[in-house]
C-alpha cells in the first residue's frame, strides 16, 4: 500500500544517480590513493592543496547560493558566520600542553581542555582526532547558526539592499568582538590562534597500518554537506524558499510564514558557512579575524555569481575553477614569465586584475553564469543525447518519412 | 564638564573632521540611491583611486595641478563607471545591479594592489592643509579646522543647486518616478551622469582631506569609510542631502569619541550598531520618507 | 437571510495612507455559500478593501471578522490620532462609550458588554500577517497576477499545500514525512485536472496563455483548502466568451469545494450574473448595496459610474 504511493522514477534519473555514485565514488577512491599512494611531484602539490580549498569553498558557496539563490535574500555576511566557525573549531581543538604557547599574552587562556585530544583519550589517538574535529566542526556550525537566528531576529524583517548592508555590518561587528582583547582569554585577541587539529592530523588506522585522510576529509565533510542542503532544496520547505525568492507578497498570501522560513534559510545557511570556516580553519592551520573581511563575502558572492545564480552545481564547477585559476593555472600572470617569455607587466597583482576584469565581463555579458539556475545532472545529459539520437534517427529512417509523404498526397 | 570638554577636545575635533570627510563620500552613496536605488558599493574605492592618483600625479607634477587632476580624474571615473557598469544593467534585477557595483569595487581593489605592490602609499603633504595649528588644548592640522567649513559651504551649494537649477529639479523628478520623468522628457542617462559626477567630485574633495589626515593609500583604504559614509546615509535618510551630512558628523564624532574610550577595536563596529539600530527604529532615516509597496 | 451564519464580516474599516482615506467607514458582510461583487469605478478603494482582509495593509481604523470571530482590529494610533480624517475614531478604543438609555450605569454596561462579547469593543489591537490569515482559510488571487515565475505549473500549486502539511524541516528534507509529500501531490495532481491544467503541468506558469494564468492563481487559491475565496479580477483581460464561461466556473468551483466567494469585477455581465449580493464603492465610501436587480437601477450608482454633471 504505501510503495504505491511513491512517486514512479524516471529510468534516466535512476541512471543518472548510477553514474553519479560511481563517479563519485572513483573520486573518493583517487583522493585516498592521492593522501597515501601517489608520489608527491610538482602536479600534486598543487593539486592537493586545490581539491582541498576547492571543496571548502564549494561549501561555502554553496550555503551562500542558499541564501542568495533560492531564498531571494541578499545577505553579505557569510564571511562573519565564516569567522564564528574558524574560531570556534580552533578554540576548542587547541591541545591543552599548547594553550600557554597559544594564549602567551593571556595566562594559557580560559578554556583548557581539548575536545579531540580528550576523546584521544578515550579512543585512541586517531579516533580521537577524527571524531574530535568532526564533534568540532559541528559544535562551529551550531554555535553560528546560533549567532545567525540571534541576528535574524532584527535583521531579517528588511528589505532587498538593507538586508545586503545590515548583515555585511554584523559580519564586520563579529569580527570587532573577536578581535577585542576584552575577550582575549577565548579568542586570543588580536593574535594568531594556531596548533590546533589540522587536515594532517586526521588519520585512520586499519589493522597495523595507518592511513592519510588529508584531502579526503575536506571532501567528506563537503559532500556530506552539499549533499544535505540539495536535499532540502527539493523538499518542500526549498519549493517555499523558492516561492519567497520569486514573489515576496504571493508566497504570504499562499500561507508561506515569511519570517519563519526566511530565518530557516539564514540559519541553515549560516550553519554551512561556520562549518565551511572550521575547515577553512584546518586547511590554514593558523587563523585570524583580519582575513575575514567583507572582501571574501564579494569572493565567494562573486564565485557564485560565475557558477549561476540558484544552481548548487554550479556553484562546486565554479569554486573548483576559481581555485585552481586562481592558486594554480594562473600563477604564471604573477610570476614574470610565460612559456619563458619575460612580460613585464605579469607581477604580482595581475592574476587578480585579470580575475575582475573576467568577473566583471561574466557580470555584465554573461549575467547566468555557468550554469544559470539549472543544475548539472547526469539524468539530464542522458536525455539530451537520447533526444538528439531520436532527432537523428527520423530522417535516417527513410520508410517512416516516405510514409508520412504518401498520406499527405 | 568642561573637564570633559578638555580631555576629549582632540577626539572632538577629529571627529568633526573625519565627519566632515565621511559627508563629502556620503552625498555620492545618497543621490546615487535617491536615483537609482543601487547601493554603489564601488564609491569607496573611487575615493581610495582618487588618493592614489594624488600619490602618482604629484611624484611628477605641481601640487595644485596634481588637485586638479585628482578631481578631474575621479569624476571621469565614476562617469564612466556607470556608464559601464550599471548602465547596461538598467532594467535588470536590483541584485544584478549590486553584484556589479560589487564587481567594480573588487577590480578597482585589485587594480591598486597590482599598482601599489600593496605597498601604502605615502600621501603627499598640501603645504596649505597640513599646517599645524593650535586650538585651546588640541594641536591640530589645519585641515581639522577647513573640513567642516568647506564641507558646510559645499553642502549648502549643492542643495542650492538640487532646489534651484533645472539640472537640480530634473534629478528630483527622476528619484520622485523613472518613468514618469523619462516620459516627460527628461533625459535620464544625463541626470544620472550627472549625479554620479557631483557625488565624484565631492568624492575627490573628500579625499584630498581625509588622506592628508591619514598620511598613507593601501588599496582597502576606501572600503571602510565607504561603508561608514553609506551607513551616515542610511541614518540621515537616504536620498536626503542634508541628512547625509548630519549623519556624517555623527558617526565622525562618535567613533572618534571610543575612541579616546580606548575601545578602538570597537570604533568601525559602532557605526555598524548604529546602523542596525536606525533601520529597526526608523528604517527611513531620520530625514526619509516613508513610502509603501503597491500590491 | 439573517439565520446563514457570516463568513466575513467588515466592520467601520476605515484605511488611510498619510492623509488620503483610501476606504472610509466600510462595513459589509458576506453570508456562507454566497457570491458577493465588490464594484466601483477605478481607484474606488476595492483593491484597498481586500489588501486590509488579506492582512497586506494594517486599517487605520475597525475590525474584520471571519466566521464571528474578530481577527483584524485597529484604531487610530500614535500620529494618525491627530492626522485621522475617517469616521469612529473612538469605537475601537477604551474610550468608547455606549449610547444608553437614560438612568443606565455605563460602565456596567459596558463590563456586561464585554463578558459578553470579548472581542465587540475590545481595544485589543489585532494585526495578524497574511499568512496566518491565509491559514484560518482566507484565500484570494491578484488584480495583476502573481504567479511565482521561475517554477512550474505544478510547483505553483504545490507550494499553496505547503502551509497545511505535516512536516518540518528536518523531516522533509531527509524525506521522513515523504508519506506527506506524496499526498501533496496526489492532491495537486487531482487539483490540476479538475483545472484543466494537468497537461501543462510541466511548464512554467508564466509560459501559460493569459486565461490559464488566472485560472492557474485560483487553482493555486483553492490549494490552501480555503473556506472564503476572494478573486480580485478575475475576468481582467478575457473576451465575452471566456468570460461567461468563467461565470459558470465560479459557480462550479464554490460548490464543490464548499465556497463563499467575495469578488472585485468590472464586467457588468458578469457581476450581475453571477453575485447573489453586490457592494458599490466610490472614493472609498460604500454608496449602495443590495441585490443586482436593486443596483442596476440605483441612482447612486450609474452617477458614480458615468460622472455626475454638476451644474455650477
Amino acid at each position: 500500500m504505501g510503495k504505491r504511493l511513491k512517486p514512479a522514477v524516471a529510468p534516466e534519473k535512476k541512471i543518472g544517480t548510477l553514474i553519479a555514485i560511481v563517479l563519485l565514488a572513483a573520486l573518493y577512491v583517487f583522493l585516498f590513493l592521492l593522501d597515501n599512494a601517489l608520489p608527491t611531484n610538482s602536479t600534486t602539490t598543487m593539486l592537493i592543496p586545490v581539491l582541498k580549498k576547492g571543496a571548502i569553498y564549494a561549501l561555502v558557496c554553496v550555503s551562500m547560493n542558499l541564501l542568495n539563490g533560492f531564498t531571494g535574500l541578499f545577505s553579505l555576511g557569510q564571511a562573519g558566520f565564516m569567522l564564528i566557525g574558524a574560531y570556534v573549531f580552533a578554540i576548542f581543538s587547541i591541545p591543552a600542553d599548547q594553550h600557554n604557547s597559544v594564549y602567551q599574552y593571556f595566562d594559557g587562556g580560559a578554556i583548557q581542555f581539548s575536545i579531540p585530544e580528550s576523546l584521544g583519550r578515550l579512543l585512541g589517538e586517531n579516533a580521537g582526532n577524527f571524531w574530535g574535529a568532526i564533534i568540532c566542526i559541528l559544535i562551529a556550525g551550531a554555535v553560528s547558526a546560533i549567532f545567525a537566528a540571534l541576528i535574524g531576529i532584527p535583521v531579517l524583517r528588511l528589505k532587498s539592499d538593507y538586508l545586503a548592508i545590515a548583515t555585511l555590518g554584523f559580519a564586520e561587528i563579529i569580527r570587532a568582538i573577536f578581535q577585542w582583547n576584552g575577550l582575549g582569554k577565548i579568542t586570543n585577541g588580536s593574535n594568531l590562534l594556531r596548533k590546533y587539529t589540522n587536515f594532517h592530523d586526521i588519520k585512520i588506522q586499519i589493522g597495523g597500518t595507518i592511513f592519510q585522510l588529508d584531502t579526503i576529509f575536506p571532501f567528506f565533510i563537503a559532500t556530506l554537506s552539499i549533499l544535505t542542503i540539495v536535499l532540502l532544496v527539493n523538499s518542500s520547505y526549498g519549493r517555499a524558499f523558492k516561492s519567497i525568492r520569486d514573489d515576496e507578497v504571493a508566497a504570504e498570501a499562499m500561507g508561506i510564514n515569511l519570517f519563519k522560513h526566511k530565518m530557516l534559510s539564514f540559519v541553515i545557511s549560516s550553519f554551512y558557512a561556520g562549518v565551511g570556516g572550521a575547515l577553512l580553519a584546518m586547511f590554514q592551520t593558523t587563523i585570524q579575524a583580519a582575513p575575514f573581511r567583507s572582501t571574501m563575502t564579494y569572493e565567494i558572492l562573486l564565485i557564485v555569481v560565475i557558477g549561476g545564480i540558484g544552481s548548487i552545481t554550479g556553484s562546486c564547477i565554479a569554486s573548483f575553477l576559481y581555485i585552481a585559476c586562481s592558486e594554480w593555472w594562473l600563477r604564471f600572470l604573477d610570476s614574470g614569465s610565460f612559456l619563458g617569455m619575460e612580460v613585464s607587466f605579469f607581477r604580482d597583482g595581475f592574476r587578480k586584475v585579470v580575475f575582475s576584469v573576467v568577473i566583471m565581463i561574466i557580470v555584465l555579458f554573461f549575467s547566468r553564469g555557468i550554469m544559470g539556475d539549472k543544475e548539472l545532472s547526469f539524468a539530464g545529459i542522458i536525455r539530451k543525447i537520447r533526444k538528439r539520437r531520436q532527432v537523428k534517427a527520423v530522417p535516417a529512417d527513410g520508410e517512416i518519412q516516405e510514409k508520412e509523404d504518401e498520406s499527405h498526397e | 564638564m568642561s573637564e570633559f570638554l578638555a580631555a576629549n577636545l582632540p577626539h572632538l575635533l577629529s571627529g568633526i573632521s573625519v565627519g566632515g570627510q565621511y559627508a563629502l563620500i556620503a552625498i555620492g552613496y545618497t543621490m546615487v540611491y535617491g536615483i537609482l536605488r543601487l547601493i554603489n558599493f564601488a564609491h569607496g574605492d573611487v575615493f581610495m583611486v582618487a588618493g592614489l592618483v594624488m600619490v602618482y600625479a604629484t611624484a611628477s607634477l605641481p601640487i595644485y595641478v596634481s588637485i586638479i587632476l585628482v578631481v578631474v580624474v575621479t569624476v571621469a571615473l565614476g562617469v564612466l563607471i556607470e556608464k559601464v557598469a550599471y548602465r547596461p544593467l538598467r532594467s535588470a534585477p536590483r541584485m544584478s545591479v549590486m553584484i556589479s557595483a560589487i564587481g567594480v569595487s573588487y577590480l578597482l581593489q585589485n587594480c591598486a594592489l597590482y599598482f601599489t605592490g600593496g605597498l601604502p602609499q605615502i600621501y603627499p603633504s598640501i603645504p596649505f592643509l597640513s599646517k599645524q595649528v593650535q586650538i585651546g588644548t588640541a594641536s591640530t592640522k589645519m585641515v581639522t579646522i577647513i573640513t567642516p567649513i568647506l564641507t558646510v559651504i559645499l553642502v549648502i551649494v549643492l542643495v542650492m543647486m538640487i532646489k534651484k537649477t533645472k539640472v537640480g529639479m530634473a534629478m528630483r523628478a527622476v528619484s520622485r518616478d523613472f518613468e514618469t520623468s523619462e516620459l516627460m522628457g527628461i533625459k535620464i542617462n544625463n541626470v544620472i551622469s550627472m549625479t554620479f559626477a557631483i557625488g565624484c567630485f565631492l568624492a575627490a574633495i573628500g579625499s584630498l582631506l581625509y588622506f592628508t589626515n591619514y598620511n598613507s593609500v593601501i588599496p582597502t583604504s576606501g572600503a571602510m569609510p565607504g561603508l561608514k559614509a553609506f551607513v551616515a546615509a542610511v541614518f540621515g535618510g537616504i536620498g536626503s542631502v542634508p541628512g547625509a551630512v548630519v549623519g556624517a558628523f555623527v558617526i565622525g564624532i562618535c567613533e572618534n569619541i571610543i575612541k579616546g574610550m580606548g575601545l578602538t577595536e570597537f570604533s568601525d563596529a559602532f557605526t555598524f550598531v548604529l546602523l542596525i539600530v536606525i533601520l529597526l527604529v526608523k528604517p527611513t532615516g531620520i530625514f526619509g520618507e516613508k513610502s509603501t509597496d503597491k500590491v | 437571510m439573517s439565520e446563514r451564519t457570516n463568513v466575513l464580516r467588515l466592520e467601520n474599516i476605515t484605511m488611510q495612507f498619510g492623509g488620503v482615506v483610501a476606504v472610509n467607514n466600510l462595513s459589509m458582510k458576506v453570508d456562507e455559500g454566497e457570491i458577493v461583487a465588490l464594484i466601483g469605478p477605478n481607484g474606488a478603494g476595492k483593491t484597498t478593501a481586500f489588501n486590509v482582509i488579506t492582512g497586506v495593509y494594517q486599517p487605520t481604523n475597525g475590525q474584520v471578522a471571519f466566521y464571528d470571530k474578530a481577527y483584524i482590529r485597529n484604531h487610530p494610533q500614535g500620529k494618525m490620532k491627530k492626522i485621522y480624517k475617517g469616521e469612529n475614531p473612538l469605537l475601537y478604543t477604551e474610550e468608547h462609550t455606549l449610547e444608553l438609555p437614560d438612568g443606565a450605569d455605563a460602565l456596567a454596561a459596558k463590563q456586561a458588554e464585554k463578558a459578553r462579547d470579548h472581542y465587540v469593543f475590545s481595544s485589543h489591537v489585532m494585526a495578524p500577517t497574511p499568512d496566518h490569515i491565509t491559514k484560518m482559510g482566507i484565500a484570494r488571487t491578484f488584480q495583476n497576477i502573481r504567479l511565482w515565475k521561475s517554477m512550474t505549473v505544478f510547483d505553483n500549486v504545490i507550494i499553496a499545500k505547503h502551509m497545511r502539511a505535516k512536516h518540518n524541516i528536518f523531516s522533509s528534507t531527509f524525506r521522513a514525512s515523504w508519506k506527506e509529500e506524496a499526498r501533496m501531490r496526489k492532491e495537486t495532481e487531482e487539483l490540476l485536472r479538475e483545472q484543466g491544467l494537468w497537461q501543462h503541468r510541466d511548464e512554467l506558469a508564466t509560459s501559460l496563455p493569459y486565461g490559464l494564468q488566472r485560472r492557474l492563481e485560483i487553482a493555486r487559491a483553492l490549494a490552501t483548502d480555503p473556506k472564503l475565496l476572494l478573486l480580485d479580477e478575475p475576468a481582467a483581460g478575457m473576451n465575452p466568451q471566456e468570460t461567461l464561461e468563467l461565470a459558470e466556473f465560479i459557480h462550479e468551483i464554490r460548490d464543490r469545494h464548499h465556497l463563499t466567494i467575495l469578488l472585485i469585477e468590472h464586467h457588468m455581465d458578469l457581476v450581475m450574473n453571477i453575485s447573489d449580493r453586490i457592494y458599490v464603492l466610490d472614493f472609498g465610501s460604500l454608496i449602495a448595496q443590495g441585490l443586482p436587480s436593486e443596483i442596476q437601477k440605483n441612482q447612486h450608482v450609474i452617477d458614480a459610474y458615468l460622472g455626475v454633471v454638476e451644474d455650477e
